[in-house]
């Protein structure tokens, strides 16, 4: 189990492990191993597609991938409930905590391709992709601007007296921002239920992590608002699912939030037009050796949850609703002019 | 009716509206056990407790992100800011979290952003500003400004019942200096509109807040002359009352443009240029503007009493509009 700095362990580096520790997951049933996989590769193969629509032209903006992230955005958002009121304000690596928490394909090309099938409509672009319907608040360019509302929603929560979690995200860039203190504060004095992943995937946009910060380890921050923190294998699925689901039961119980840094390497540059030469190519030789998607097949085959035949059969499955979604969301209108001075006021 | 000042006027509103609706919750700093440090909320935490009256963090980024968040979960939390002039700390927030979140959402953010604001006071600069004039120009915010108790009250009510975010301007000279009879009944005074303070044919003084109670006041003397200077009160920055400004302007084809805020950028900009693009014929002299100097405002009383408007400078602007 990993360490929580407010218990008063003692923190390691994160470990570069080979392995996915072949221990039962506590309420994980064979079908939510093969959902976990599901999310992955979904995630990829539909970042995959986008970078196919974005290099024929037919993305306006800019392409922001989560490769090497999978496992951190879809096994956090795995331990959430919808049913339970639970909210997720997911950031701009998180297509995977989109899908786990019930975004479909359609919507993600639909937004990328600035249709009006995407609930956003054409007036916000690629990842900041909100669906109050589904319960999911994107988010703004300003780094951590979305912690405090995220707070306050899971303030909304508790007051509410709901059994609700916010599950809220940030990068290693953004855990610099103003807002990270003065929301985490806030969150640990009021005792909201609210989850708080710090995604540090070693560069903001860049920047290394060096000239980022100067502390070990960011969880370490916990101490100082009186919440637990953990430091986890970003790139281990199963780990990010079990610790994410620790951190919200114990929001859903009332006492409070929880700070969880997950540990990965973003494998792709800032956006697409990032040629990516400032990261050394040893670290990502490196980092390519614990792939999230890979180690975690492999791990499913040894688990005989997994073989060549059923692999293929999700591959499948996968690439045939992504070229539906694609076809879906080409065949969605883009934005009426006219609608550019519309919404900007509720109820007018 | 009850007699009642600006002050207590906007804490009957908020206690109205706390009873009247379970889904308001103010938050802000000392607001609780301190009862505010205006005294605005005194009282309020022993009869609605600490969940529903929060003492929070000093953080004003968050105490606006927080109540933007509880917004969007269908509550209407009403933040105070101790002074405005700290509302910048939370500028983000609210020019690209609470006034763009509709747009690009479809989700609501039901929130109001009090607070005191304004000079005469010798608060220096960092106690004493306007800040209207940096949200004036942010689509999707509202921003109001009342004058008179009855018009603090059923503008405040009416920011709290509006789904959009509210940024409500309360003048702390006028808190304890003006009172007036305000109904027991429930009523608001609706967003946008401006209202006639003082009737006129001569010359219009486009205005609000605490320049009202100046123009008024300096009416009464030209009065006496024979002069009749309409006094137009906006209440509203965004949006404001285009019908009224014209109606006011094209009967009495002068204008003075007055406010607190600092000139170059101030609002009177803005009315100037759609009083010119919608009733350019109507004028018999050029527009004037009169408003505090482009500088901090200072605090010893003669550098801000050199800073800001005052009587002087309206009559002398007048004149020159009479005269031209």
């Amino acid at each position: 189990m990993p360490k929580s700095s407010a218990e008063g362990g003692v923190l390691e580096a994160a470990p570069l492990k080979f392995e996915i520790e072949d221990r039962p997951y506590e309420g994980l049933k064979k079908d939510d191993y093969l959902k976990l996989l599901y999310y992955m590769k979904l995630t990829r193969a539909a970042e995959g597609r986008i970078v196919k629509l974005y290099r024929q032209g037919k993305v306006v903006g800019g392409v922001y991938l989560g490769t090497g992230m999978e496992a951190t955005a879809a096994g956090s958002a795995y331990a959430l409930d919808f049913n339970k009121g639970d909210v997720l304000f997911p950031l701009i690596r998180d297509l995977g905590a989109h899908f786990a928490f019930g975004q479909t394909p359609t919507v993600y090309f639909a937004q990328y391709l600035n249709r009006i099938g995407s609930p956003t409509k054409g007036k916000d672009g690629n990842i900041h992709l909100s669906d109050p319907s589904k319960r999911i608040v994107g988010m703004i360019s300003h780094l951590a601007a979305m912690i405090p509302p995220a707070v306050g929603w899971a303030l909304a929560l508790k007051m509410k007296g709901s059994q609700g979690v916010v599950m809220n995200y940030i990068g290693n860039g953004g855990a610099q921002v103003g807002d990270f203190h003065e929301g985490l504060n806030f969150a640990a004095v009021q005792k909201v239920p609210f989850v708080l992943i710090i995604e540090n995937n070693q560069y903001a946009y860049s920047t290394p992590n060096r000239l980022q910060y100067a502390c070990e380890r960011l969880s370490d921050r916990a101490i100082g608002y009186g919440i637990p923190g953990y430091c986890i294998d970003g790139t281990n699925v199963l780990e990010v699912y079990e610790t994410c689901c620790r951190a919200v039961e114990r929001a859903r119980a009332g006492e409070g939030p929880t700070l969880i840094e997950a540990v990965s390497m973003r494998m792709r540059g800032h956006s697409e037009h990032d040629d990516h030469k400032y990261v050394p190519k040893e670290l990502l030789e490196k980092w390519a050796k614990q792939d999230p998607i890979e180690r975690y097949q492999a791990y499913l085959f040894g688990k005989d949850l997994l073989n060549e035949g059923s692999l293929k059969q999700l591959d499948d499955r996968i690439n045939a609703e992504i070229e539906a979604a694609v076809e879906s969301a080409e065949a969605s209108p883009e934005p009426e002019p006219r609608t550019a001075a519309e919404g900007v006021y509720a109820n007018e | 009716m009850a007699v009642v000042t600006y002050i207590q006027a906007i804490t009957d509103a908020l206690h109205e509206e706390l009873k009247r609706d379970p889904s308001v919750f103010l938050l802000g700093e000392d607001i609780g056990q301190y009862g505010g440090a205006f005294r605005v909320t005194q009282g309020f935490l022993e009869e609605f407790g600490p969940q529903r009256i929060l003492d929070t963090p000093l953080s004003e980024s968050a105490i606006i992100g927080v109540a933007a968040g509880a917004a969007m979960a269908g509550f209407r939390p009403v933040a105070e800011m101790q002074f405005m002039d700290f509302i910048t700390v939370g500028f983000n927030q609210i020019v690209n979290v609470c006034a763009k979140m509709h747009y690009r959402s479809g989700l609501k953010v039901p929130m109001v952003i009090r607070g005191p604001s304004g000079g005469y006071v010798h608060g220096g600069p960092f106690h004493s500003q306007n800040p209207e004039g940096w949200f004036i120009r942010t689509p999707g915010l509202k921003v109001v400004a009342p004058s008179t108790p009855y018009d603090a009250k059923g503008l405040l009510k009416a920011a709290i019942r509006d789904d959009n975010p509210v940024l409500y301007f309360e003048h702390k000279f006028l808190y304890r200096r003006i009172k007036e009879e305000v109904p027991d009944e429930d009523y608001i005074v609706p967003i946008g509109k401006g209202e006639i303070k003082r009737p006129g044919k001569d010359v219009t003084v486009i205005t609000y807040a605490a320049m009202v109670h100046m123009a008024i006041e300096v009416a009464e003397e030209f009065a006496k002359e024979g002069v009749e200077i309409e006094v137009v009160d906006l209440r509203s920055l965004l949006p404001y009352d285009k019908e009224l400004i014209l109606d006011s302007v094209k009967r009495c084809n002068r204008v003075l443009l007055l406010h607190e805020d600092t000139i170059t950028g101030g609002p009177a900009g803005e009315w100037a240029a759609y009083i010119s693009e919608h009733a350019f014929e109507y004028l018999d002299a050029p527009l004037k503007r009169v408003a505090a100097l482009d500088a901090p405002i200072p605090y010893a009383p003669p550098l801000e009493e050199y800073f800001l408007p005052n009587k002087e400078k309206i009559q002398k602007a007048l004149r020159e509009l009479l005269d031209y």
